[in-house]
C-alpha cells in the first residue's frame, strides 16, 4: 500500500521585544539565573500582568504579513496548569479569539510552488525552565532548579494547517516562516538559543484516503534537521504500526537527536484539562485601524514581494530570486550591490553573490553581515569587470585580496598591476612575437584545426600574464590569422 | 464626634495633637481591646511610631497634606512592604511582603501612619470572618458576634475605636456587610476606581478596594487618597483625580431615590425593613424623592457571583503552590506530593471549597453551562441597573438581610452564610459603587445597615446623600461600649 503523510507545525516564534509580554523585565537570553524574573514575574501575591504593546505590534506585522485576517478585539485567556516553571500556576494564552487568523505562506518545494494555509498566530507567555541536572541538597539527594528568566518572554505560536506531505515540505515551510519572521524583524530566529522552536503533527494515511489518519505531536524540535528526522521517523514508525496491525494512539511525543528516535511522553488520556478562561487581569486587545494602517505602512517589501519582483522586472530565474530571497540581510545586500553599479545588471550581481561570495561565506562558516567586502565594495569590483579592466579570472583574484583585507577593487588592480591590456597596439605587438614562434600551430589552424586557434590564445594570454583582454585578443588574431 | 479622620486631621492641624500622640492612644486600645476583639493579626508599634514621628517631621516643615499623620489599618489583604501579609490563611502565614500595594503607597504619600494589618476571612472568602486561619474576628456591639466579612478585622477595628479608619476590599460585600453588622460607613467604588495592584486576589473582576470609616465625610476624604490611575493594574481606569468630597454639603431636593421592589421584598422583615423605611422617610424630608425602581434579575445574583467568584480565585490561589514562598508542606515525597500536601495544609476549607467549585465550572463539558452562562447573566443584571438609574441617581436598600448573627450560627450552612450578601453581590456584578451606613438599631441594640448605590463614577453623589442623611440622623455617632 502507498502511504502519504499529513504533517501540521505549530511554531514557538519568540518576539524580539526588550521587555517581557507581561511585565518590564528583560528578555536578553544569558543572564544569571533568576535574575530577570521580577515581581511580576515570580507572581508574588497580588501583582498583576500589563501588555506589551510592542508584543502586539509585532504579532499585528506577522497577520499582515501572511494576508491574514486581524481580530480588530481579541482576549487573552488562562491556560491553567501546575508546574514550578509556571509561577502563576497558569499561562496567559490566546485561546478562544486569537490575535491572527487564517493566512498563508508560499514555500518553495523543489521547483513547485506549494501555498501553507496557516490556521492561527496567538500571543502567549513563555514558562521557566526547570533545571533537572547538577542540583543536590546538602544530603547529596538530587534537586532541581528553578530559573524563572524565560517566565514572561513574548511568544507568538503559529499554527498551520495540516498542508504539508513530506519532511522536505514542513521543512520548506519552518524555513520560509524562519525567513519571514526575522525579515519583519519580529523574531532574531536564534533556534539554539530556542528563539525558533517547532512541533510537528504527524499522520499518515493510505495514499487517496480523504480522512486524515490519528496524529502523534513532535515537540520541541529545534533545528531544520531535527525537524526532517523526526518526521521521517515518526512518519515510518506510524505506516509499520499500521502494517502490524496496530492502532495509532494520540499522542504527544520527543524526538530523541542521538537515537534518532521519537518516544512517547504522554498519551491523550494524561492530556491536561486547561480550564481556559478569559484572563480578569487584561481587558480585551483592541487593534484599532490607524495602528494596524500605521504598522502596515512600516513593513518592508517581503520575500514573496522580492522574489515576484527579482524575476519579473531583474529578469532572475526563479531559484537565483529564491536563493536571495532566503533572508533579508542577503536580499538588501545583493540589491545594494545591484543598485551599486552604474550599468544595471542584476544577474551579474547575482551571480557574483550566489557563487565566489556564498562560497567564501560558507567557507569561513560566516553570514553575509559579517561579510568582509561589503556590498559597495563588491559593486566596485563589478563595475571593473563591466568596464573591461578586469577579466573574469583576474576579478576573481582581486576578490580573493579584497576579501584578505587588501582594499579595494580599484587600489588592488593597481597595487597588482592587474589592469587588463585593451591597447590593440601593445596586444598585436604580443600576437606577432606569438605567431612568429609557433609556426606549426599556425599551419594546423590553416589546415583546418579549430584547437590550434585555442592554443594560440592562450600562448598571447600567458605573454600578457593574463591581462590582455580575451575578447580582443580572440578578434585581432583571428584578424591577423585570416588576414596572412 | 471625636474620633473623626476630619477632626484628627484638624487637632494635626492646629498643633493640638502629634501623629505620635494619636497613634500611641490607638495603639494602647490596640493593646487592651485586640484580645478581646481579634481585629489585628499584625500590630507593630515600632513601625507605627517610626511613621508617626515621620508625619510629624513632615508637618513641621510645612509638606503636610490634609491626612498627614492621622493613623489606619490595613486590611491584610494588601501588600505592605516590611509587613507580614497573610490574606488571614496559613499559606502566607509567613510571607513578608517585599512590596507595597499601590494603595499603600498612596496612604504612605499622604503620610497616614499604617496602625496595622486586620484580620480578615481566610483569602477575603467569607461573610462572618469565621474563616480566617488567626481565628475569628468578634463584634465589639456583641463579642458573642461575628462583625461580618470579609473584611471583619477592618470593621471591628474601626467600630471598636481601635483605629479612626481601615482599608477594606468588597467583591461581593466584604465592605459593605461588616460595616452594617459593626455600625460604620464602608464604600466600595466603581469597579477600576482604585487600583488592584498588590491587593491579594480572590476574583479579579469583582475585587474593589475601599475606605472603612465612621462618617460618609470620612470615606469621602479617604477615597481622595486611594484612588487615581495606575498603569499596573490594566482596569485600573484612566480617569482625572476627582474631589469626593466636593459635593456633601449639596442640598438633597429633588435627589430621586430608587427603590427596588426585589428588596423590599418578603426577605426583607423586623427591624431591618423599619430601620430602612425611617431612613426613607428622612430623606423625604431633605427633599429626596422615592421612586419604585426594578432589577428583575438581581435574584440570580447570588447564583452567577457563586460560580464566577469561585472561576477566577481557583486560577488566582493557583500560585500558592510551596515553590516560591509562602507555607510549604514539611515532607513531601515528590512534585505531586509537595503541591497536594501544601495546599491540602495550606488552605482551609471555604477557600478549598470555592477552589473545588471553581475548578468544576471551569471544566472542560461544564464551561458553557455554568461559567458562560453566569457571565450572561452578569450582563443581564448590570443591565438592569443601567435601566433603573433612567429613572433614579441613587438606589437604596438594605445593605444585609440580617443584623450580626451569633459566632457558628451559619458555619455549617455555606448557602445561608453566603445568601448573607444578597443585596450586596449585585453591585460587583454589575462594577457599580455601593456604600453602607449605620440606619438604626435592632431590638437586641444591634446596628442596621442602609445601603445605597450610585450609577457609575457618581461616588460624589452617593456620598452626598449619605452625608445629608447621616448630618440628619446621627446614627454613625453611636459607639459601643466595650
Amino acid at each position: 500500500m502507498k502511504w502519504e503523510t499529513v504533517i501540521g507545525l505549530e511554531v514557538h516564534s519568540q518576539l524580539s521585544t526588550q521587555t517581557k509580554i507581561f511585565s518590564g523585565a528583560s528578555t536578553a537570553f544569558g543572564a544569571a539565573p533568576n535574575s530577570q524574573a521580577c515581581q511580576v514575574d515570580i507572581a508574588l501575591p497580588g501583582v498583576l500582568p500589563v501588555l506589551n504593546k510592542g508584543a502586539v505590534e509585532r504579532a499585528i506585522r506577522f497577520g499582515l504579513a501572511i494576508g491574514a485576517k486581524l481580530n480588530r478585539t481579541n482576549v487573552f485567556d488562562r491556560k491553567n496548569y501546575f508546574y514550578p516553571d509556571l509561577p502563576k500556576g497558569y499561562q496567559i494564552s490566546q485561546f478562544t479569539l486569537p490575535i491572527v487568523e487564517t493566512g498563508e505562506l508560499k514555500i518553495q518545494v523543489g521547483d513547485e510552488e506549494k501555498t501553507v494555509r496557516i490556521t492561527r498566530a496567538h500571543l502567549e507567555e513563555d514558562a521557566g525552565k526547570s533545571l533537572h541536572e547538577d542540583f543536590h541538597g546538602e544530603d547529596g539527594r538530587p534537586l532541581s532548579g528553578i530559573d524563572l528568566n524565560r517566565a514572561g518572554t513574548p511568544l507568538l505560536e503559529i499554527v498551520s494547517e495540516p498542508d504539508m506531505r513530506s519532511a522536505k515540505e514542513a521543512v520548506a515551510y519552518a524555513k520560509a516562516l524562519h525567513t519571514l519572521v526575522t525579515w519583519i524583524g519580529i523574531c532574531d530566529g536564534n533556534m539554539q538559543e530556542g528563539s525558533f522552536r517547532v512541533d510537528a503533527n504527524v499522520s499518515v494515511r493510505p495514499l487517496g484516503q480523504a480522512e486524515y489518519g490519528t496524529r502523534r505531536e513532535i515537540k520541541n524540535l529545534n533545528s531544520f534537521k531535527f525537524l526532517e528526522q523526526a518526521i521521517n521517523y515518526e512518519a515510518r514508525w506510524q505506516i509499520e504500526q499500521i502494517e502490524d496491525g496496530h492502532k495509532i494512539q494520540q499522542a504527544t511525543v520527543l524526538f530523541d537527536p542521538d537515537s534518532g528516535e521519537t518516544r512517547m511522553m504522554r498519551s491523550k488520556e494524561d492530556a491536561h484539562d486547561y480550564r481556559y478562561f478569559p484572563d480578569p487581569d487584561l481587558l480585551p486587545v483592541k487593534l484599532d485601524e490607524d495602528w494596524i494602517e500605521q504598522v502596515r505602512a512600516g513593513l518592508p517589501e517581503l520575500p514573496q514581494q522580492k522574489r515576484l519582483r527579482y524575476q519579473n522586472d531583474l529578469g532572475l530565474s526563479a531559484y537565483d530570486a529564491n536563493a536571495l530571497t532566503a533572508s533579508r540581510a542577503l536580499a538588501d545586500y545583493f540589491e545594494a550591490v545591484a543598485g551599486g553599479l552604474a550599468k544595471p545588471d542584476a544577474k551579474l550581481a547575482a551571480n557574483w553573490i550566489m557563487g565566489d561570495l556564498s562560497a567564501t561565506l560558507n567557507r569561513e562558516g560566516l553570514d553575509i553581515p559579517a561579510s568582509h567586502i561589503s556590498a559597495a565594495a563588491l559593486a566596485g569590483l563589478l563595475a571593473r569587470i563591466q568596464d573591461g579592466t578586469l577579466s573574469g579570472k583576474l576579478a576573481k583574484q582581486v576578490f580573493e585580496a579584497m576579501w584578505a583585507g587588501e582594499g579595494d577593487a580599484d587600489a588592488i588592480i593597481e597595487a597588482k598591476g592587474l589592469k587588463q591590456v585593451s591597447d590593440s597596439g601593445a596586444i598585436e605587438v604580443l600576437i606577432d612575437e606569438v605567431l612568429a614562434a609557433n609556426d606549426k600551430s599556425v599551419e594546423e589552424f590553416r589546415s583546418g584545426k579549430e584547437k590550434a586557434f585555442n592554443a594560440l590564445v592562450g600562448q598571447v594570454m600567458k605573454a600578457s600574464k593574463g591581462k590582455a583582454n580575451p575578447a580582443q585578443v580572440n578578434e585581432l588574431l583571428r584578424k591577423k590569422l585570416g588576414a596572412e | 464626634m471625636t474620633d473623626t479622620i476630619k477632626h484628627l486631621s484638624t487637632l494635626l492641624a492646629e498643633g493640638k495633637a502629634s501623629s505620635v500622640e494619636l497613634c500611641q492612644d490607638y495603639l494602647g486600645r490596640i493593646e487592651r481591646l485586640n484580645p478581646a476583639l481579634n481585629a489585628f493579626i499584625t500590630v507593630d508599634a515600632e513601625k507605627t511610631l517610626t511613621e508617626a514621628a515621620a508625619a510629624d517631621t513632615r508637618r513641621a516643615s510645612g509638606q503636610a497634606g490634609p491626612l498627614t499623620g492621622v493613623p489606619i489599618a490595613h486590611k491584610d489583604i494588601f501588600c505592605a512592604e516590611g509587613w507580614l501579609t497573610t490574606c488571614g490563611s496559613k499559606m502566607l502565614s509567613n510571607f513578608v511582603s517585599p512590596y507595597d500595594a499601590h494603595v499603600i503607597e498612596q496612604f504612605k504619600a499622604a503620610g497616614m501612619p499604617c496602625l496595622g494589618k486586620t484580620n480578615m476571612d481566610e483569602f477575603a472568602m467569607g461573610s462572618s470572618n469565621e474563616t480566617s486561619y488567626y481565628g475569628p474576628v468578634r463584634n465589639p456591639w456583641d463579642t458573642d458576634r461575628v462583625p461580618g466579612g470579609s473584611s471583619g478585622g477592618s470593621a471591628a477595628a474601626v467600630a471598636g475605636r481601635l483605629a479612626p479608619a481601615a482599608t477594606g476590599t468588597d467583591t461581593g460585600g466584604s465592605i459593605r456587610q461588616p460595616a452594617a453588622l459593626t455600625g460604620i460607613t464602608g464604600l466600595k467604588p466603581t469597579y477600576g476606581v482604585v487600583s488592584r495592584y498588590g491587593m491579594i486576589a480572590f476574583a479579579s473582576s469583582l475585587d474593589q478596594a475601599g475606605p472603612m470609616a465612621r462618617t460618609a465625610e470620612d470615606c469621602a476624604l479617604l477615597l481622595n487618597v486611594m484612588s487615581g490611575f495606575d498603569a499596573r493594574d490594566s482596569t485600573s481606569l484612566e480617569r482625572a483625580k476627582e474631589d469626593y468630597a466636593r459635593d456633601l454639603m449639596q442640598p438633597l431636593a429633588g435627589l430621586k431615590i430608587g427603590l427596588p421592589l426585589e428588596f423590599f421584598g418578603e426577605g426583607l422583615t423586623g427591624d431591618t425593613a423599619r430601620a430602612v423605611e425611617e431612613a426613607i422617610a428622612l430623606l423625604k424630608k431633605l427633599g429626596a424623592q422615592p421612586v419604585a425602581v426594578s432589577l428583575p434579575n438581581s435574584k440570580l445574583s447570588v447564583a452567577a457571583y457563586y460560580v464566577l467568584a469561585p472561576a477566577e480565585a481557583s486560577s488566582n490561589l493557583s500560585r500558592f503552590d510551596g515553590v516560591r514562598y509562602g507555607y510549604r508542606t514539611p515532607d513531601y515525597r515528590d512534585l505531586t506530593d509537595l503541591y497536594e500536601k501544601t495546599r491540602a495544609e495550606g488552605f482551609g476549607s471555604e477557600v478549598k471549597r470555592r477552589i473545588m467549585i471553581g475548578a468544576y465550572v471551569l471544566s472542560h463539558g461544564y464551561y458553557d453551562a455554568y461559567y458562560l452562562q453566569a457571565q450572561k447573566l452578569r450582563r443581564l443584571i448590570a443591565q438592569d441597573f443601567v435601566e433603573a438609574f433612567r429613572q433614579c441617581d441613587v438606589i437604596l436598600g438594605p445593605t444585609a438581610p440580617t443584623t450580626a448573627f451569633k459566632l457558628g450560627e451559619k458555619t455549617a450552612d455555606p448557602v445561608e452564610m453566603y445568601l448573607s450578601d444578597i443585596y450586596t453581590i449585585a453591585v460587583n456584578l454589575a462594577g457599580l459603587p455601593g456604600m453602607s451606613l449605620p440606619c438604626g438599631f435592632d431590638a437586641q441594640g444591634l446596628p442596621i445597615g442602609l445601603q445605597l448605590i450610585g450609577d457609575y463614577f457618581a461616588e460624589a453623589r452617593m456620598l452626598n446623600a449619605a452625608h445629608q442623611y447621616q448630618l440628619a440622623s446621627g446614627w454613625h455617632t453611636r459607639a459601643p461600649t466595650l
